[in-house]
């Protein structure tokens, strides 16, 4: 028996760098053509609107914006991640930092504190928050055998409700068509960076956080005692309890985990841009980050590689409007793009696999007798 | 897909057996070669099967037998290489093809799914239809029904397989194959996880295949039942085959010289190490709730210092609730003391870490992490080991430097320990969790079925080392379906029946004979 497909695009088995170089980039080809053929079926210029995309894409203000769009893709795409790599199908980020945000900018709103200590609270009650949503999930499975994908999805409903509450009824303020929490103050905003020259569209501060989270990911499932945990339990879960892996607790944990960097999706809008949390607060962002986490194959480089292209597509796409053509050519596109890379890793998976077959039988028939080649494994 | 019942294939045979020369010959492979990263695993083979033989194909870990099989069934593609089946020249490039051209496997690893029944399983894959939509069900129950009958397979097609023993789950898997029309079975190990008189039974049921025309492959690392029901046998050794035998011919001792070129082991114990310190101390353990049947009932037993106690039963008997039970992985009643200090409160990992080594009687299952390297597997169930981990953070440089001893010690054979451990073959696989429980000197080895799938030159090797073990005071609860082995290599024998330990031997006394009907719940005290 070998890898499975699931496996695979799930992350829990490693490729070769080769595959895990080409399949992208095959993929994103691949989702150009499919989307040409569109453009051209609907009577646009394929060629025109390719490169106005890329052209505006690339100029400066808007790579900035695509970094920040990234910036928050990249850390709900992690915080779906996590869950994928324990075969935990975490569905509900989504509501875990919707429900996060609202509750840290009311906190913000209200408490005063001196400028360091500001952001740092109130991004630790994003976290918490997010990871108790995401914890509720964790104990039902764990006590009770309730579905994750059954309860998160309810939670995402929930969330929406409460969150509808609490904004209109608890903590908001009517601002003309708006309505909002306490602005926070002065204190609490992360300021943004000058990352992108050419441009005074600044880059969240924030987006260093969502590098550290990235980081903290690798360590925590590569190089510590717990990621290896986690791992072996989405690998085999009856091996990982026979191995003493309580993997009830591993449910939970791996929730909690998971829930406290969704509680961060929402931060860097918060503190770098928008500074209250409104109705205009972005939703949704929890889905994208299951796409991204798949295109990314759950880790942390091909993730970020993945956020980014995503932001790009995002953010060139504001420029067909004016082009005269439906901007949602652009999400056709991102789908095609996720679909594919499952479709090429799987390709280029398979071909690694035969070329190297055909490349150690050449090794052998070419100097059969001067390579110390192990031969029926017993040398 | 499905093609007629078992029983009516025999003209069609009779047809093409008048149409050629060599109309003997079910399959016939001609130099076939295949090669993995860093291995060959089969090197030029041929092999010649006769139509409604049992042809047997023996050969140490690793030599190429799994892989070969795997070409005839179409799992894998030859590098290089033909194969014919009943004359002609095929190309396989999924099981599907082979099924089609009537050939069948059952696995070295059982593939059947637990939750749910054995008429799912067996339809899994090929289900009936009726009028293109709905499953048929009747007509497959029909169906199972008669081959059961037809060979005496004796299956009830509407229990879980999770209810039923390895010894019918055996009987399952072929007839799974016998269903989708196979008249050449190939059976990997088919004995590994059977006692004798259920070795008895499955040979008994291949006869009854054999006489309707069926052919039989099947690989065995048990010689003397190779000798006792094959009509030909081929030696295969490091990829290749060394030679054809005729079973009346040889005796086991040579055919094992062939294999690995050593001689036949013997697990005889020599002195005994046992000493009066109670290593394990199991009271009253009892799994299954009042009133329904026990699975586990009030079973208590000692093991000292230096002394390994082997259990004798029957498989599906409570065996594996005991062990999983002393391994805290299922709740039971009843109290567990290692070395004086009571762990029945205790998780899994906890009673590792006080020393206590276990070889689950299911690799695949509860042994390993067949998606990761084999220094990944090292970790696995040492998770609190000084040479895995320090403190919360793997120590990669120290598991890769012990992975690496194991793989020397216990002769592992495998390219590498970067390699994913579904790349090793069965044995060398068994190898390595062998040599990782026998790691960081425990106090307690729960041993189950130790040698399971490994060849003879290999099983020597693992008694030699437990008996060192032995020596220095390791305690040993085995539990085997070889009777040689626990015979040879326990100090003292209990045997198990329904949940209950119903007899115990003194094993420099007890005969096979004695043992064998014991554990069918017809044995008295000794
Ligand atoms: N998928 C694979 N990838 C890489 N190497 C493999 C793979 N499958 C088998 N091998 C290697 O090919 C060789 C032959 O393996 P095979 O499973 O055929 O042995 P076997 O004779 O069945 O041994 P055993 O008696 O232990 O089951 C071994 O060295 C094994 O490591
Ligand atoms: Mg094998």
């Amino acid at each position: 028996m070998s890898s499975t497909f699931a496996d695979r695009w799930l992350g829990r088995v490693r490729l070769s760098a080769w595959v895990t170089l080409t399949a992208p980039l095959l993929a994103i080809l691949f989702a150009g053509v499919i989307t040409s053929i569109v453009l051209a079926i609907t009577g646009n210029p394929v060629f025109d609107t390719l490169v106005t995309m890329v052209d505006y894409g690339s100029q400066p203000r808007s790579l900035a914006l695509v970094v920040n769009n990234a910036t928050t893709y990249y850390l709900s795409a992690i915080a779906v991640a996590i869950g994928f790599r324990m075969n935990l199908f975490n569905i509900g980020v989504d509501g875990q930092y919707r429900l996060a945000g609202l509750v840290a900018a009311a906190v913000g709103g209200a408490v005063t504190l001196p400028a360091p200590l500001m952001p740092i609270v109130i991004i630790l009650v994003a976290m918490i928050v997010g990871a108790a949503w995401a914890g509720i999930a964790g104990v039902l499975k764990a006590t009770r055998g309730v579905s994750e994908v059954i309860s998160t999805i309810m939670l995402n409903t929930i969330a929406t409700g409460i969150g509808a509450y609490l904004l209109l009824e608890v903590w908001g303020e009517r601002q003309g068509n708006d309505i909002a929490t306490k602005e926070l103050p002065e204190a609490a905003r992360i300021a943004g960076i000058g990352l992108i020259p050419g441009t005074p569209q600044m880059v969240y501060g924030l987006f260093f956080l969502a590098i550290a989270v990235g980081i903290a990911f690798h360590v925590l499932l590569n190089k510590m005692r717990f990621g290896f945990d986690l791992r072996a339990t989405g690998q085999s879960e009856s091996a990982a309890v026979a191995s003493g892996v309580d993997v009830k607790h591993m449910i939970v944990y791996a929730m909690l985990i998971s829930g406290a960097t969704a509680g961060l999706i929402g931060m860097p809008q918060l503190l770098g841009e928008s500074f209250t949390y409104n109705l205009n607060f972005q939703a949704g962002l929890g889905f994208t980050g299951i796409a991204i986490a798949l295109l990314g194959r759950n880790n942390p480089i091909g993730i970020a590689f993945a956020a980014l292209l995503w932001g790009f597509l995002d953010v060139s796409s504001t420029v067909l409007d004016l082009h005269k053509i439906a901007p949602e050519i652009v999400v056709i596109m991102q789908g095609l793009t996720v679909l594919s890379v499952v479709v090429t890793y799987e390709l280029a998976h398979r071909y690694r696999v035969n070329a190297e077959q055909r490349r150690v039988s050449r090794e052998l028939a070419g100097g059969a007798s001067a390579t110390p080649q192990k031969e029926g494994a017993s040398a | 897909m499905i093609t007629t019942g078992p029983l009516g294939t025999l003209t069609q045979e009779a047809s093409i057996s008048t149409e050629t020369t060599v109309s003997e010959v079910a399959v016939q492979l001609e130099g076939i070669t295949k090669r993995f990263p860093g291995v060959v695993a089969n090197r030029d083979i041929s092999l010649t099967v006769q139509k409604g033989h049992i042809h047997a194909i023996v050969g140490e870990n690793g030599a190429g037998k799994s892989t070969l099989m795997k070409i005839l069934y179409g799992m894998q593609r030859p590098d290089e290489g033909e194969i014919r089946v009943n004359g002609s020249p095929v190309t396989f490039h999924t099981p599907g093809d082979a099924i089609s051209a009537g050939i069948g496997m059952v696995h070295q690893h059982f593939m059947l799914a637990d939750n749910l029944t054995v008429l799912e399983n067996v339809i899994l894959g090929s289900e009936p239809r009726k009028g293109g939509l709905a499953l048929d069900f009747a007509a497959a129950r029909t169906k199972i029904r008669e081959i059961s009958d037809a060979y005496g397979l004796g299956i009830d097609p509407d229990v879980l397989v999770e209810d039923i023993g390895v010894g019918t789950r055996q009987r399952v898997e072929i007839l799974k194959v016998l269903y989708r029309g196979a008249r050449i079975l190939i059976l990997d190990e088919p004995t590994a996880v059977l006692v004798p008189h259920e070795v008895d039974e499955l040979f008994e049921n291949l006869h009854g295949l054999v006489r309707e025309g069926i052919t039989i492959i099947f690989i065995s690392h048990h010689l003397d039942e190779v000798l006792k029901v094959a009509d030909a046998i081929t030696v295969i050794r490091r990829g290749t085959t060394v030679a054809e035998v005729d079973p009346v011919s040889v005796t086991a001792r040579q055919l094992a010289e062939l294999m690995v070129g050593s001689e036949l082991p013997s697990p005889e114990t020599r002195e005994s190490t046992v000493t009066d310190v109670v290593a394990l101390q199991v009271t009253g353990l009892t799994i299954g709730a009042e009133g329904e049947r026990k699975v586990l009932d009030d079973v208590t037993l000692t093991i000292h210092k230096g002394e390994v106690l082997g259990i004798a039963g029957v498989e599906g008997n409570g065996q594996a609730e005991l062990v999983e039970a002393i391994m805290g992985i299922r709740p039971s009643t009843g109290t567990i003391t290692l070395a004086g200090e009571e762990i029945t409160s205790w998780t899994t990992l906890r009673r590792r870490e006080a020393g206590i080594g276990y070889i689950p009687e299911d690799r695949h299952r509860h042994g390993l992490l067949l998606e990761a390297p084999l220094w990944e597997n090292r970790i696995l169930g040492h998770m609190k080991e000084k040479v895995n981990v320090r403190g919360w953070w793997i120590n990669r440089r120290g598991a890769r430097a012990d992975t690496q001893r194991i793989v020397e010690q216990y002769d592992v054979r495998t390219p590498g320990i970067d390699v994913l451990a579904s790349a090793l073959s069965g044995g060398n696989q068994q190898k390595l969790i062998v040599g990782r429980e026998m790691s960081g000197e425990p106090k307690l080895l729960i041993a189950a079925h130790p040698t399971r799938g490994v060849d003879v030159g290999a099983q020597a090797a693992i008694w030699d080392h437990l008996r060192t073990a032995r020596a220095a005071g390791l305690a040993v609860l085995l539990i085997s379906a070889d009777l040689d082995e626990l015979i040879g290599l326990s100090d003292w024998l209990k045997v198990i029946h329904r949940g209950t330990l119903v007899a115990e031997f003194d094993p420099a006394t007890v005969t096979p004979e004695q043992l064998g009907s014991a554990m069918t719940g017809a044995g008295e005290e000794a």
